[in-house]
């Protein structure tokens, strides 16, 4: 056999170890998982993967699917009991590459959430997925999510991944977004230091519809995040990421805004910092259609580079097809400023401290602009610790 | 035993030479004016002084207090009781004002053995030194320096001078950038704050912000070596005759800039 063959086997054998589901539910995981066969995992000869090698992934052999998430979660439920009039927009959105196929594949439970026309929700949709350790082998997870959210309604939804040892999480969040809905999204991943964690989120925004999204990636050992926003006529997307790595780790982000039609907004800020030998990758893809006259999209990726050892691959890619667009992109890569250090350190605070408060002063943008004060505050801490310890050095 | 006693100095930033042997004596409760043409080495002074990687030290001596100056790195050089008011102050988006001011503050004060102030207490310290400098409350809300004007940028050096107290205080370049106003509003800042046991070094280009701030000793800084000392009159003199009427050949573009 061969080693692509050697893999799909192993999780061939992992699906069919699955108790049968419904009909249609069958049939969804089946031709899923044969989308997956045929597909593979994805290799650095792939363009969209040249920097991140999921071989690792590939080929470890993982058992026994672990409970994906925190038990007695609301809005969590079997998929089998999704309202019939939803299981249409499972998997319409999120693009069927090998990994998306694969979590179809596994399709149990989903974290589904409707929000009902001209509805604001007060408190914010949390979805948690907690990994621990299991007996038997490595675990592998596959989280879904479907947030439909009707015209005119309003609510924020936070997500979070963290988890023990080693294990592999494959999660697909589609989120619908009805015509002038407003949609506040977080997630924060703080997967474990061993864990794998590839996630694609895909969100459809109807007219006039508003959508925010904070994406923050602090854990894992091989993160890849895919993510992709299709914008109706006025609708805007403000989308945010911030990416710590230290140690080994590597992050991957790839965005997709996509102006379908016109007068749509996209702003796009992704920060990154990067220590030790950690690598990171952005590659922010804007597409504006023919139709999506008087677009106007932004895209800024910065990075601050602690290390000599860390890399960062960024890249811009633009495909405009109108002509009455505003598009602007930019990338910066740089150090902590001297002058900046000598300042802080010629009023008293140690080279330590000051390194440490210029690396948070970096990613403060970000985090100010979280509009949960839970979550900026557990951030604003995570961040303060991160570089505490690092300073040290 | 003087506070600052400074043996033939020499400082090079990359492959050049620009502080080519410099002496200076400063007691505690003297002001001293370091002038000089623009290139002079009066700014390479100051920021060796307080300790800038960027210059090296490649001879003499740096007493102060009876330490070894030039061996203590910046933040030593701070808690010990320096204080550089930088020419351009730098602009930190992230970290705010009042933050910033704090952390300083009790670091300093930890290394004097007083007790931390709380954000009630800093808060009381430093309402009326900021009414002092004409400053708004919001500025200690904002990142330190971003988007202030010139003229805050340099009160907020003075103010910051005013909350942190040093013994050695040394204004680079102060008046630059600031109108007459301004310039006696920052001038009333310094001089409330001489005194029997803080010594202050005052580098400028111009004499009129000696009219305002009267030092005690002028000394003529060109090409690296201190030319001629003297007292206050000395400034008089070079306002009359410039530098020229020492002998010293500005470089074009100070003249540019007068």
């Amino acid at each position: 056999m061969t080693a692509v063959a050697e893999q799909i086997g192993n999780w061939l054998e992992q699906f069919t170890k699955q108790e049968p589901a419904e009909p249609w539910l069958q049939r969804l995981r089946e031709s899923a998982f044969a989308r997956f066969a045929e597909l593979g995992f994805p290799t650095t000869h792939d363009e969209e993967w040249r920097f991140t090698n999921v071989a690792p992934i590939a080929r470890t052999q993982f058992v026994g699917q672990a409970v994906g998430q925190a038990p007695g979660l609301p809005g969590q439920i079997a998929v089998a009991d999704l309202p019939e009039t939803d299981r249409a927009h499972l998997g319409r959105y999120a693009p069927q590459n090998a990994f998306v196929a694969l979590n179809t594949a596994f399709l149990r439970d989903i974290a589904f959430a409707r929000v009902a026309r001209g509805k604001v929700m007060e408190q914010p949709v949390e979805i948690n997925h907690v990994v621990s350790r299991q007996a038997g082998g490595l675990p592998h997870v596959h989280p879904r999510t479907l947030i439909v959210v009707e015209s005119g309604a309003q609510c924020t939804i936070v997500e979070s991944y963290k988890g023990d040892g080693p294990y592999f999480t494959n999660g697909v969040t589609e989120i619908v977004v009805g015509d002038g809905a407003v949609v506040d999204h977080y997630k924060v991943q703080r997967e474990s230091a061993e864990a794998f964690h590839i996630a694609t989120m895909q969100v459809a925004l109807g007219r006039s519809a508003n959508f925010t999204t904070h994406n923050i990636s602090l854990g894992g050992a091989l993160v890849r995040n895919d993510i992709g926003v299709t914008l109706s006529e006025g609708a805007e997307a403000t989308v945010k990421g911030l990416y710590l790595v230290n140690g080994t780790q590597h992050v991957d982000n790839h965005t997709v805004i996509d102006h379908a039609k016109p007068h749509g907004t996209s702003h796009e800020l992704y920060k990154g910092i990067l220590d030790g030998h950690s690598s990171a990758v952005f590659n922010g893809r804007i597409i504006v259609r023919k139709d999506a006259q008087k677009t106007d999209s932004k895209q800024t990726n910065k990075n601050l580079v602690l290390s000599d050892d860390a890399v960062i691959d960024t890249k811009p890619e633009l495909q405009i097809f109108a002509d009455d667009v505003r598009c602007t992109h930019g990338a910066t890569i740089g150090q902590l400023d001297a002058e900046s250090l000598f300042y802080l350190q010629s009023r008293g605070i140690g080279k330590a401290q000051a390194r440490s408060l210029l690396t948070q002063a970096f990613a403060q943008d970000i985090i100010d602009r979280i509009k949960i004060p839970e979550l900026k505050g557990q951030l604003a801490k995570v961040l303060s610790e991160k570089f505490h310890e690092r300073s040290n050095d | 035993m003087a506070l600052l006693e400074i043996n033939d100095l020499h400082a090079t930033v990359g492959e050049r030479e620009i502080l080519k042997g410099i002496d200076l004596t400063v007691e505690a409760g003297e002001v001293h004016a370091i002038m000089g043409p623009n290139g002079s080495g009066k700014s390479t002074l100051a920021q060796v002084l307080a300790g800038r990687e960027l210059y090296h030290v490649t001879g003499g001596k740096v007493t102060y207090d009876g330490q070894d100056l030039l061996a203590l790195s910046p933040e030593d050089r701070a808690r010990e009781g320096i204080f550089l008011a930088f020419q351009y102050p730098v602009e930190i988006p992230g970290v705010s004002n009042m933050y910033f001011l704090k952390a300083a503050l009790n670091t300093i004060r930890k290394h004097r053995n007083l007790p931390e102030l709380d954000a009630m207490d800093f808060l009381n310290l430093i309402r009326d030194k900021m009414t002092a400098m004409n400053m708004d409350q919001t500025l200690l809300n904002r990142p330190v320096n971003a988007g202030f004007s010139g003229g805050e940028k340099k009160r907020n050096e003075i103010f910051q001078m005013a909350v942190l107290g040093p013994r050695l205080a040394i204004l680079d370049e102060t008046d630059s950038g600031l109108d007459i106003d301004a310039l006696k509003l920052v001038a009333a800042g310094v001089n409330a704050m001489r005194s029997a046991d803080r010594a202050m070094i005052v580098v400028t280009h111009y004499q009129r912000l000696l009219s305002e701030i009267v030092p005690d000793y002028v000394h003529v800084l060109a090409d690296g070596r201190i030319v001629k000392s003297g007292g206050k009159e000395l400034a008089l003199e070079l306002e009359a005759g410039g530098y020229a009427a020492l002998g010293i050949e500005e470089e074009a573009e100070a003249v540019g800039k007068a």
